[in-house]
């Protein structure tokens, strides 16, 4: 099994520990676009502040419903408790992105049970899929039937929101032998011929599972290809990465380029290197919920970042 | 005599099963040598899901959720890379022996 952490295996908090549980603290990012650039803002916090000509949405990521091991015997549970906090916003969002791994194990009732509590929050999902999404024997025709709908390929599209570009990658598919995360020559050449007529003024948020560039590659946490999808958005003026996978927060800012993972809802994933295996993590109950959450976007007007806050199911 | 060799290989198989654990994200052990017949059998004590791939399609197991497990009978000989579809960084060999 993969244990580390346990709640009786008398590991002490230690130093790194407290330093961890301070950077987590902000978890569930609400991602403001403020003029083009994304800025996390604390969920509850600066989203209801937020002006009303503002646009925001919400980030979601690895609600792996049907995970029932010891790092969190509920993971349905504690995505309605998410969607609880999403319903009791004060400022509605307009949409929320997942970012992959809505199911553990592809499952039909699982898809279903996940269906049935996003839908609470009224509000639309855009979905790209984890690589737990597509472990069906057709692997990906469960995902696809649901949630492919006007999609290309694997599961790839865009939009077009507030005047923002919307582009939603898959790079969990037909996954090759020690690789990584990995996008494809179908996809890339998509991508680019999608970006073709934009101009390099239009904000552009990307999603997908696995992180674009590599955080870890040790634990195959990055994507083979991604630095492609990246030479291609280099033009513009604003772009933000959003990802999941890695179950905790990691952002980064290079150049016009922003990166943020969000939370879990299910269970926490251990800092890079931290552990034997970056399977789920098994942390005292009483510390779960500070460790799970989601993320708000809010676009700002004239020309200021986005906005993305993380918030917790503690806070 | 190919009756023969059937019954041998049957019997062989019987006896030699060799089991393949996958803890931590790791295929244990990473390289495994067995003879022709050998049933190799794969069981996930992870507690999240794996898969058992060959890398030139000679076997694929769907996604092996905790403690589930996977037996393919290897009756060629030669090398058997493998890797889980999942996690791809998770590399391994069967060497099977004539
Ligand atoms: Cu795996």
């Amino acid at each position: 099994m993969s244990r580390r952490q346990t709640a009786d295996g008398g590991s002490q908090p230690n130093r790194r520990d407290t330093l961890e549980c301070m950077v987590w603290a902000g978890t569930g990012v609400l991602w403001a676009m403020s003029g083009g650039v994304p800025v996390a803002r604390g969920l509850l916090g600066d989203a209801q502040a937020a002006a009303a000509s503002d646009f925001s949405f919400l980030q979601m990521s690895d609600s792996h419903i049907g995970f029932n091991k010891a790092a969190n015997p509920d993971a349905l549970g504690t995505l309605r408790e998410a969607v609880a906090r999403v319903k009791a916003l004060a400022v509605k969002p307009s949409f929320i992105i997942h970012t992959g791994d809505i199911t553990h194990l592809s499952k039909p009732a699982e898809f279903d049970n996940a269906d049935q509590v996003y839908a609470e929050t009224a509000l639309q999902m855009h979905a790209v899929p984890g690589e737990h999404d597509l472990i069906d024997e057709d692997r990906g025709k469960a995902y696809l039937d649901r949630y492919g709908k006007g999609t290309n390929g694997a599961g790839w599209y865009s939009f077009d929101d507030h005047g923002v570009h919307f582009i939603g990658l898959v790079n969990v598919a037909d996954l090759k032998a020690g690789g990584l995360g990995n996008l494809g020559t179908e996809q890339l050449a998509w991508l680019e011929n999608d970006l073709k007529d934009k101009s390099a003024s239009t904000p552009i948020v990307v999603f997908a599972h696995i992180p674009l560039y590599v955080l870890y590659r040790q634990w195959g946490w990055g994507t083979d290809d991604g630095e492609r999808a990246l030479a291609l958005l280099k033009r513009f003026g604003s772009v933000t990465v959003l990802n999941g996978h890695i179950h905790q927060l990691a952002q980064k800012v290079e150049g016009n380029m922003t990166f943020h993972t969000a939370l879990s809802t299910a269970f926490p994933q251990p800092s890079p290197g931290s552990a034997p295996s970056p399977g789920p993590m098994v942390v005292p109950a009483e510390r779960l919920r500070s460790l799970l959450g989601l993320s708000t976007v809010t676009l700002r007007q004239g020309n200021k970042p986005l906005a993305i806050v993380d918030t917790t199911l503690a806070t | 005599m190919a009756g023969a060799v059937m019954a041998l290989q049957a019997h062989a198989a019987q006896d030699s099963g060799a089991t393949i654990t996958i803890d931590n994200f790791t295929f244990a052990p990473a390289e495994l040598r067995v003879p022709i017949g050998t049933v190799v059998t794969w069981v996930n004590r992870d507690d999240t899901p794996h898969t058992v791939v060959d890398s030139h399609q000679a076997f694929r197991a769907k996604a092996l959720d905790t403690d589930d497990s996977y037996s393919f009978t290897f009756m060629t000989a030669g090398e058997f890379d493998y890797f889980c579809s999942l996690h791809p960084f998770m590399t391994a060999k069967v060497v099977v022996t004539p």
